[in-house]
């Protein structure tokens, strides 16, 4: 069946916002958006309403009927209703979830990826070597309360006694789940076959537990499908059940409501293997920053749960020190009048930079936060096999000790930023600045913002399971991601190696799409922008003798390369990149930095 | 004409103030509807599971788990003293015997043959809740706790830490930009919720704490001294859980910022009357703002009738409190609200509203303004 017109929700915390998509000239593009406040908390207690009124308001922009009364039409009938509708839910906090594993470094590891993986809030990993006494672990389930546990834990046919006693810990916490007092806590088994029967015997009656296939069936191969599978039909079953209005809306969708980030991700390894590509993709909130990417095939997704520019911004400021944060403000400032600033950020989180100096420095925290982040996600996402792939034993060994990281910032093709920081930044120039300075990208990365934050609801599409619609609204959530969703900004060029302070470190060759010819040189320390659209250009990249551009030390590249809405960035500033010491010198380098890129008003760049 | 909503803390004179009271676990109720209840009335108790020691019979006695049942000296449910004997091998010949006492007086819950693990559960832990503050008992939740009620005084601000307090209100300052400074603070204060104006310092709270008063009010702190004062960084605003012995509630935010008119001259006027107080906040989807409630007597009722409890929005002439910098903590009037976006100093594109303060007219996002209440 081809679909002629899709409506989608996601369902945040504090804001429903719906997109309606609609099949144009044999192309699905995005047609009108519209949002409210979400409905969860009193006095509304019902999240339908404000799905509603979000879906009223593009009601009225696009001036078509979608509903009837409190329902939407579906399918499309004429001119009136929508052929399917599909939602994301990160309401009420989202799937908060505690996991637990034998070995911390290794089924407690993948119980993690595994969960972090379907979407949700990992709150706590417990494991039998986690240092903490049996009364202490106890003590921690209950406090937390979390929606759902995932219990993990030995080898196929392997020792049963640790992840039974695992079982005996949670059984004595007996905690009760956060949402409704009437219900069991979903547990899944995801461990040892050989222990169902002593799991089953100690918690069944409990607790509603489900039992999967083990998440490390063997040492060196991890298998979490079935895991999140469980997770994403348990947070559609109980969790979502509890909340607010969810029964109703699980009534009206298309295809099951998903959480939030996980419909983030899936889209992500959706467009990650379509196009053979390695992805970093970042949301950063008002309270938790989510990082994903997609290295070597594997996915693995992160949540820096005290990182955000609003709600914990005061955290960014603790974890990355005062001294950090400063490090990126063009101006001098007094601390405590700084940190006073940001705190009444933190008790007040819904207001605006309205002058530049403000904005510069909600600016300098978002590097530091996506910063602290990135190494969160770097520190995780290690070398672990995905599903289903074969590694020997002394492999398995080998990175569990060593933790060798899958992200290589040479090998990555596409960074792509959303979250208000970086889509609503009144100028490109500052996202792109932000992401090059955070993340530092190395050799050749394509950088991107998703503009009004539409991953989670193109992702949910993507995952439509019904045979009839899934080859059509997956054909949407792609054309739609690449036309609507993402933002080209441009391609950043950064040489890896040292070289003195003015030395030339990189030439490059650029032909233009309209067949002109430009000449770029690159020295250490420098940040050059050159115009460029979102166009192939042809480019013979040089580096000095000694540097990397991705071919290897002193190789040369020719490649196609690709503008934006910013261009080429030439980042010379060196990798690692460290930021002068002296104070003086750090504000006339980054004025210098910001003027290169427009980055802000010249006048006051100063 | 034009409306724009924008959060405001509630600042009421007198409105009708209900409490829920409520067990973390089903428990009892100890008082009736309609009850006169005081700060310190117990309304309602329970007992919260006991906590859990995990004994591993087999390691200690270097059994076979299988076999821990040929060992055990006590049956499930049994009550057990700490040292009193868990288990015991046979030895060889009644010797060389070995085994496990328990660590704490507590009842046998299970016994596992898989892990060899007992699980031992200490005495329930007594948990009662009170009244918090003078009123009535509006309802009873059904093993779960009460709500009280009264009429009262209501003000909320902006960010507090340490959790419930009460006691005599005693405000120490003649205008509400006046610093709460260390000499105001003195032993008679003992018990009191003092009231300071703009700003208390770090040196000044920690005399309130260290002469015993219940709570701070004031309009602002430095952020950087919440560190000293918590022992660590605060990162995000949850709090209530600090065992500090004297709460602060800020009405303004961090720095010196002057306290709202209103909030402080319905301080002046209570200023002597018994309040109750929490810090707790959370800032989060979900808020929760620390809060003043003064309870009013038959005497006080004879004013005004009570505010309604209801999010108004701005409109022009409404007066507003500027809430982020640049113009922070300044007050002014609502001159219009255009509706069409507009570019910020930032070039930030946002819904704004012209503002005169001080007889100048500026353009603030709306975002940045507070609602200043003035009935």
């Amino acid at each position: 069946m081809t679909l002629q017109s899709i409506l989608a929700t996601d369902c945040g915390s504090t804001t429903t916002k719906a997109i309606l998509i609609e099949l144009v000239n044999g192309e699905y593009r995005l047609r009108f958006r519209g949002e409210a406040p979400t409905t969860v908390e009193a006095p509304f207690e019902d999240v339908t309403r404000g799905v509603l009124n979000a879906v009223m308001e593009v009601e009225e922009l696009s001036n078509r009927t979608l509903l009837d009364g409190d329902q939407i039409i579906t399918p499309q009938q004429g001119d009136k209703g929508v052929d399917i509708y599909v939602s994301t839910s990160s309401a009420g906090g989202g799937l908060q979830m505690m996991v637990a594993g034998v070995v911390k470094s290794m089924s407690g590891e993948s119980a993690e990826r595994a969960a972090l993986g379907a979407g949700s809030i990992v709150m706590d990993v417990l494991a039998s070597n986690d240092g903490r006494k049996p009364h202490e672990k106890i003590t921690r389930i209950r406090q937390l309360r979390p929606d759902m546990i995932l219990l993990s834990g030995g080898i196929d046919g392997g020792t049963v006694k640790h992840v039974v006693e695992l079982a005996e810990i949670l059984k004595a916490a007996n905690p009760q789940p956060r949402l409704g007092s009437d219900y069991k806590l979903p547990v899944i088994y995801a461990g040892n076959n050989k222990a169902s029967d002593e799991i089953n015997k100690t918690l069944g009656k409990q607790m509603d537990l489900t039992l999967v296939e083990n998440i490390r069936p063997v040492l060196e191969r991890e298998n979490l499908n079935p895991s999140r599978d469980k997770i994403h039909d348990l947070f559609m079953d109980h969790v979502m059940q509890q909340a607010p209005g969810y029964k109703k809306l699980m009534t009206w969708t298309d295809a099951p409501i998903m959480p939030t980030p996980g419909a983030v991700g899936s889209l992500i390894e959706m467009i990650a293997a379509k196009e053979d590509i390695t992805v970093v993709g970042v949301d950063i909130g008002g309270a938790t920053t989510d990082i994903f990417s997609v290295f070597q095939g594997q996915f693995n997704r992160t949540v820096s749960a005290n990182l955000g520019m609003s709600y914990s911004i005061c955290n960014v400021l603790a974890e990355a020190t005062l001294e950090n944060v400063l490090r990126w403000v063009p101006f001098e400032i007094d601390e405590k009048e700084l940190t006073n600033r940001i705190g009444n950020k933190m008790i007040r989180p819904t207001t605006v930079p309205q002058s530049m100096e403000e904005l510069k420095i909600e600016q300098a925290i978002a590097r530091e936060a996506l910063r602290l982040s990135f190494i969160q996600h770097k520190s995780f996402a290690v070398n672990l096999k995905g599903v289903q792939k074969e590694r020997t034993i002394s492999d398995a060994f080998e990175q569990s000790e060593s933790g060798l990281s899958l992200v290589d910032m040479m090998d990555l093709d596409l960074l792509v930023g959303s979250g208000g920081v970086l889509s609503h930044a009144p100028r490109r120039e500052q996202s792109t600045r932000m992401l090059i300075d955070a993340f530092q990208p190395e050799g050749i990365t394509q950088l991107a913002v998703d503009s009004i934050f539409m991953m989670p609801q193109l992702g949910v599409l993507a995952n439509i399971d019904q045979k009839e619609l899934a080859e059509s609204a997956r054909k949407a959530a792609l054309e739609v991601f690449n036309k609507d969703c993402l933002i080209r900004l441009g391609t950043c060029i950064a040489p890896v190696g040292n070289a003195k302070p003015g030395a030339l470190i990189l030439t490059a060759e650029l032909t233009m799409p309209d067949g002109s010819n430009q000449q770029v040189e690159l020295h250490q320390g420098q940040l050059l922008s050159i115009p460029a659209d979102y166009e192939a250009i042809k480019a013979a990249l040089r580096p000095a003798k000694g540097l990397d551009i991705g071919a290897g030390k002193s190789e040369e590249i020719t490649t196609k390369i690709y503008g934006g809405v910013v261009g080429l960035v030439f980042d010379g500033r060196g990798r690692p990149f460290n930021l002068p010491v002296e104070k003086d010198k750090r504000i006339e380098d980054l004025t210098t930095w910001s003027n290169a890129m427009n980055e802000y008003p010249l006048e006051s760049a100063a | 004409m034009a409306h724009a909503y924008t959060p405001g803390l509630k600042v009421l004179q007198r409105t009708t103030v209900d409490k829920e009271r409520r067990l973390p676990l089903k428990g009892e109720v100890l008082v009736e509807a309609g009850k006169t209840v005081a700060p310190d009335d117990i309304v309602a108790r329970t007992h919260l599971p006991g906590n859990v020691q995990m004994v591993n019979i087999a390691n200690l006695l270097n059994i076979d788990a299988q076999d821990i049942a040929e060992v055990m000296l006590v049956k499930i449910g049994s009550k057990i003293k700490e040292g009193e004997l868990l288990a015991e091998t046979k030895g060889l010949f009644g010797f060389f015997k070995s085994s496990a006492a328990s660590p704490v007086d507590s009842v046998l819950e299970s016994i596992s043959d898989v892990t060899g693990q007992v699980v031992l559960r200490e005495a329930p832990i007594p948990v009662e809740i009170d009244a918090y503050m003078n009123g009535k008992v509006a309802s009873v939740l059904e093993e779960e706790g009460v709500v009280v009620t009264a009429n009262a005084v209501f003000i909320q601000g902006i960010f507090g830490i340490g959790g419930e307090n009460r006691g005599e209100l005693r405000v120490l300052v003649d205008n509400r930009d006046d610093e709460l400074t260390p000499e105001m603070i003195t032993v008679d204060v003992k018990g009191a919720v003092i009231v300071g104006g703009s700003f208390i310092s770090l040196e000044a709270y920690k005399k309130a704490i260290s002469v015993g008063a219940a709570a701070v009010v004031a309009g602002g702190f430095n952020y950087h001294d919440l560190e000293d004062v918590l022992g660590y960084t605060l990162g995000v605003a949850i709090t209530g859980s600090e065992d500090l012995g004297t709460s602060l509630i800020l009405t303004e935010g961090y720095g010196r910022i002057p306290m709202g008119n209103r909030s402080f001259e319905l301080l002046q006027q209570h200023n002597g009357k018994f309040t109750s107080v929490n810090g707790a906040t959370q800032i989060r989807a979900g808020v929760i703002r620390p809060e003043i409630v003064i309870p009013l007597t038959a005497n006080d009722s004879m004013g005004s009738g009570s505010d309604k409890d209801t999010v108004s929005g701005i409109s022009a002439g409404s007066l507003v409190r500027v809430i982020r910098a640049p113009y922070f903590g300044d007050i002014g009037t609502v001159v219009s609200l255009p509706s069409e976006l507009q570019q910020m100093e930032s070039e930030t594109m946002v819904r704004v509203a012209e503002v005169e303060i001080g007889g100048e007219s500026l353009v603030i996002p709306r975002a940045n303004l507070e609602m200043v209440e003035t009935t």
